[in-house]
């Protein structure tokens, strides 16, 4: 299951390697414009880093070796944070969530609190070992799906998610779709990620979902809800890759002159708030990457007693060029 | 190592535009408008170009089309089969004259 060599802590080698590139603020300042928080309506929880791939665009350097895993004590305070807030949305992640021991008591916990569960994953976790109880779990609380899912080629998944993903995810798609995920009415989305196979940026996402929908239900007989395209953000893993492949400075530059101004009102830290596997609160999941809090204050989600002020101010960093070149990434 | 074909040239493919500026709008804009979605997916002309490029050898094109047909979803697997179907067309137009070949040498020889 490994698609390369785990390489904690690399990012901060390929983080010294200089490149040329305008900071993101000095950007959004030359265009007028300012990245301040909206209303605040998704709490993203990041339950670790332990993965049992090795995906190699993986901006947190996921995988076995890792050892950071949301204890009881934190799924608690995030239970109580979530309590005594009313998030429309809960966005579970890791990692492979379904690693983190404590994960039945976060559903259970938070489907009392909010109206729409997530969970991201990456099919292969989800579908081993305990998986069928996970599953039952999930379908019986409603909790939706967001799996990774990169390229209809399996040479291309198997190369950025490790070898035998992509038949593993084609099987745990056709279970979920036997218990009712991903089709009309069910009441139980099924919804696909895709992230490029390399140091290029995706599709339009309407024509690539078309073509995925159309390709999965004719190869597979496999049906899904949405499809939505991420680019690769430039940390951890992903960073090293583009370093090493000599990538790095070009698709920095790709992604800088795509900057669209218009991109920047629909990012998804404006509405997210996002809460690491030790507490602590970042403005997304790219920041936990890269160690940036919520706001640039460390505060841990014991202290929080309400959303992030609407109007506060959102830390940011080079890497954020990724949610705004092109159409964006919300 | 000097040479004609330079990776920076291609983004400045616009500059041609300079001298005749009013030409240059027209072949941008026809070229824009041809790579735009229609009957045929953004995907699909990406790979016809991509076949073309090979066909005429083009560097440049070969290196824009090769990421243009990934952004738009393409895998090698459909990139290569796409040049094979150029290669094919090439290599068949070639062997096709042969039937011009054996008409000169049927009429020349007893």
């Amino acid at each position: 299951m490994y698609a390369g060599k785990s390489q904690i802590g690399s990012d901060k080698i390929a983080d010294e390697v200089p490149i040329a590139v305008e900071p993101f603020h000095q950007t959004l300042l030359k265009h007028g414009l300012s990245l301040n928080r909206g209303q605040t309506t998704t709490l993203q929880v990041n339950v670790g880093l332990v993965c049992n791939q090795v995906c190699r665009h993986c901006h947190l350097n996921a995988g076995p070796d890792r050892t950071e895993n949301m204890d009881a004590e934190t799924v608690n305070e995030v239970l109580s944070y979530a309590g005594r807030v009313s998030f429309d949305a809960i966005d579970i992640t890791g990692g492979a969530p379904e690693l983190n021991p404590n994960l039945v008591d976060l559903i259970e916990g938070l489907y009392l609190h909010a109206p729409k569960i997530m969970l991201r994953s990456n099919l292969t976790a989800l579908n081993y070992g305990e998986g069928d109880h996970l599953m039952g779990l999930l379908k019986t609380r409603g909790v939706d799906i967001v799996a990774s899912f990169p390229s209809l080629n399996e040479s291309q998944a198997d190369s950025q998610r490790g070898k035998g993903v992509f038949a593993k995810s084609i099987d745990a798609f056709k279970k979920l779709n036997a218990m009712g995920y991903g089709l009309d009415g069910s009441g139980l989305e099924l919804n696909l990620v895709s992230n490029p196979t390399g140091a290029f940026l995706p599709p339009m996402q309407e024509q690539a979902e078309k073509r995925f929908r159309q390709v999965l239900e004719q190869k597979w007989g496999i049906v899904f809800n949405n499809l939505f395209n991420f680019a690769n953000v430039p940390l951890g893993r992903f960073r090293q890759w583009l370093l090493q492949s000599g990538n790095l400075e070009k698709y920095l530059k790709k992604l800088t002159s795509g900057f669209n101004p218009c991109a920047v009102e629909g990012v998804m830290c404006r509405t997210l708030v996002s809460v690491s596997w030790d507490g602590y609160l970042y403005d997304c999941d790219f920041n936990i990457a890269k160690g940036l809090y919520l706001g640039e204050r460390k505060i841990h989600v014991s202290e929080m007693r309400g959303v992030p002020e609407p109007g506060s101010s959102i830390a940011v960093g080079d890497h954020c060029y990724t949610c705004t070149a092109g159409t964006g990434f919300t | 190592m000097e040479t004609y074909y330079k990776p920076e040239d291609l983004p400045k493919f616009e500059e041609i535009g300079k001298e005749a500026p009013d030409l240059a709008a027209k072949f941008f804009d026809y070229y824009g408008a041809v790579f735009e979605e229609g009957e045929l997916t953004e995907r699909e002309k990406a790979l016809i170009a991509l076949s073309v490029a090979h066909a005429i050898q083009c560097p440049y094109c070969i290196d824009a089309y090769t990421q243009a047909c990934l952004e738009k979803g393409s895998n090698l697997t459909e990139m290569t089969e796409a040049v094979h179907v150029v290669t094919a067309i090439r290599g068949g137009a070639s062997l096709v004259h042969g039937i011009q070949m054996r008409n000169v040498a049927e009429k020349l020889s007893l």
